[in-house]
């Protein structure tokens, strides 16, 4: 939109900018494989392939078991705590589980370990509990945002309590409920590698296995994916964020 | 068609109203004015019970309010707010169909309503219908606002200072249109205010609020004329009297059928016209009827000729709909004590005159 304003020449020079910024890009990925190449790193990753291929499934079943657990229960836990009657006490609440996690990851999954033992299992419940903040949060800011005129509004044109939920509430909330969302599960892809550590599975096992023996390729097999998917799963809630919110408040649209 | 009857409000032990009686007529627009914190919107708010009154009751068509769901309630009455409140999630057609969606209306015929309210309301359907509300200006959102409520055809309109946040420019315009829309449905209207002008304009009957009572319930004509105590004198204003000048067109003041001359009259007609109804000047007419010109007493009396020839320049006209606040106006512009009034053709219909407007004005006081 910026852009769309600038005078002519500012404009061209700003593209041209850009262009050089990303052959500047190209050629410093380019410089960085072929440095890995040269010494031997590149072969070392690739050779690990096939685990990568397995681990990264195992990964994403992790990332999305868990993020949907956090969206399923966070979004109506925030709906619930921005409704009449409970309203007063959401403070409170959000406080508790505000507490809930300035315990470290690490000692959540460690948690979650002794009460439902090793495997995916505690490691699901883990990155839920870590996910469920960031979505509840935001379900409640994203709702007392919308102004108090236009629920006024819907009641005086006679919606019930439910629609005016469903049709002002929540649309008008959506783009910041959304960017929650993107954020934790931005957060669960990073953290998941952790898993590892409890049984869980995951990326995590190339990474711990490579830091235990010293093995930058194998540590690199593991991290340079989880990056990605972090990457990867960013850019499909966006293009969510950006096609499922209606445009009349769609602040990308 | 509305009644209220002893409602009272108490919010945590501060009365917001009290013993509020007053009845609003059928096809009625009545304003609801007076100060912040008067209790002019709890009122308003507690016809279509936004918020449930302390006691007392609330009749409209004879039926008791309590006795219907709320959610029932609202829907049969129309609701516009001052900040508009258009759903910026919805286009406008989905905005203006809320309520007949609500009610289960079918999608092809709430479609062509919200087509034709737009364009009761001066809007472009092919245009605005599927537009979302931050793409349109404040004026063009209260239009919506406005059509929103009249979506579902109610018979009841309730307006909270719909037009508080609109620049004067097209809040003069959009009173207008909303009159204009008014006198050919008829709704029974409850709209607060806290400008007396616009009280003035729109107002059946006037409400005046003071400290959750009603101070005085009139026309405006008798509020402006006669406020009953000091308080109502004050917020109506010093210039009361001339506010009443918009109450009045000028073809109810004027005089009608007055003397005329033609062209092809002598200037001896014209003096003996005047003479014989005490004038000092009479307006000259065209073949049609239309005012072309004035002859004056001093330039008529005693000479030879015809009026054509001897005609001046109107020193202004002004319109038989226009209100008596343009009319003293234009005298004010033109330096005159009289003024000629046309019709929308131009033909001669009357004259208003400053004495006839005093006395117009006084005539409330003399009876009285």
């Amino acid at each position: 939109m910026a852009a769309a304003t600038m005078p002519g020449g500012v404009r061209r020079l700003a593209s041209g900018l850009q262009g050089v910024g990303r052959v500047g890009l190209l050629a410093l990925v380019f410089g960085l494989g072929a440095l890995a190449q040269a010494r031997g790193l590149l072969p070392s990753i690739l050779q690990h392939s096939a685990d990568v291929i397995y681990l990264v499934q195992q990964h994403m079943r992790l990332v999305l078991l868990s993020g949907a657990l956090a969206i399923l229960v966070g979004i109506p836990l925030g709906i619930l705590l921005t409704r009449r009657g409970v309203r007063d006490y959401a403070d409170a609440i959000t406080q508790i589980v505000n507490l809930g996690t300035t315990i470290p990851t690490l000692a959540i999954l460690a948690l979650a370990m002794t009460v439902l033992g090793l495997g995916a299992p505690s490691a699901v419940f883990g990155l839920f509990v870590l996910t469920l903040l960031p979505i509840m949060l935001n379900t409640i800011a994203g709702l007392r945002s919308v102004p108090a005129y236009l629920v006024e509004a819907a009641r005086g044109m006679g919606m019930t309590p439910w629609d005016i939920l469903v049709q002002v509430e929540i649309p008008n909330a959506l783009f910041v409920i959304m960017a929650g969302i993107r954020t934790a599960l931005a957060i669960n892809v990073g953290t998941a590698p952790l898993a590892f550590l409890i049984g869980g599975g995951g990326l995590g096992e190339l990474i711990f296995t490579g830091i235990d023996l010293m093995e930058p390729g194998m540590l690199l097999a593991g991290a340079i994916p989880t990056a990605l998917l972090a990457v990867l799963v960013d850019v499909l809630v966006g293009a969510a964020q950006y096609w499922f919110i209606p445009r009349g408040v769609n602040p990308l649209r | 068609m509305i009644r209220l009857e002893r409602l009272t409000k108490v919010f945590a032990g501060i009365t917001a109203v009290s013993g509020v009686d007053m009845e609003v007529s059928a096809g009625e627009v009545c304003v609801l004015l007076g100060p912040s914190g008067c209790g002019k919107t709890t009122t308003m708010k507690m016809i279509n019970r936004l918020i449930s009154p302390t006691s007392g009751k609330v009749f409209i068509d004879g039926r008791d309010t309590d006795t219907l769901d709320e959610v029932t309630l609202r829907r049969s009455i129309g609701y516009v707010i001052q900040q508009i409140g258009l759903f910026p999630n919805k286009t406008v057609e989905e905005n203006v169909c809320v309520v007949p969606k609500l009610l289960g209306w079918p999608a092809g015929k709430a479609r062509a309503r919200a087509g034709e309210l737009l364009e009761m309301v001066n809007l472009d359907p092919a245009i605005f219908l599927s537009r979302y509300p931050k793409e349109l200006s404040g004026g063009q959102q209260q239009r919506v606002g406005v059509a929103r409520a009249l979506a579902a055809d109610p018979p009841v309109l309730l307006m909270d200072e719909p037009f508080g946040a609109i620049d004067p420019i097209n809040r003069e315009e959009i009173q207008d249109e909303f009159m204009r829309v008014q006198a050919a449905l008829r709704k029974t209207v409850v709209f607060v205010s806290h400008d007396i002008d616009e009280a003035v304009k729109m107002a059946s009957r006037i409400a005046i609020f003071r400290d959750g009572r009603i101070v005085q319930y009139d026309t405006p004509d008798r509020i402006l004329a006669h406020p009953v105590d000091g308080f109502v004198a004050d917020f109506v204003g010093s210039d009361r009297t001339l506010k009443r000048l918009r109450l009045t067109r000028v073809e109810d003041a004027m005089m009608k059928d007055p003397p005329r001359v033609r062209g092809e009259d002598t200037l001896e007609t014209a003096a003996g016209l005047m003479e014989e109804h005490g004038h000092v000047s009479i307006v000259m007419v065209g073949p049609q009827g239309r005012a072309r010109g004035v002859v004056r007493l001093e330039s008529a009396r005693g000479r030879q000729g015809v009026v054509a020839e001897n005609h001046e320049k109107l020193p202004g006209v002004v319109h038989v709909r226009d209100d008596l606040r343009k009319a003293v106006s234009l005298m004010f512009t033109h330096d005159q004590t009289w003024l000629a009034c046309v019709d929308e053709d131009g033909f001669y219909k009357g004259y208003v005159t400053q004495r006839g407007i005093t006395h117009l004005l006084g005539a409330t006081y003399r009876e009285g």
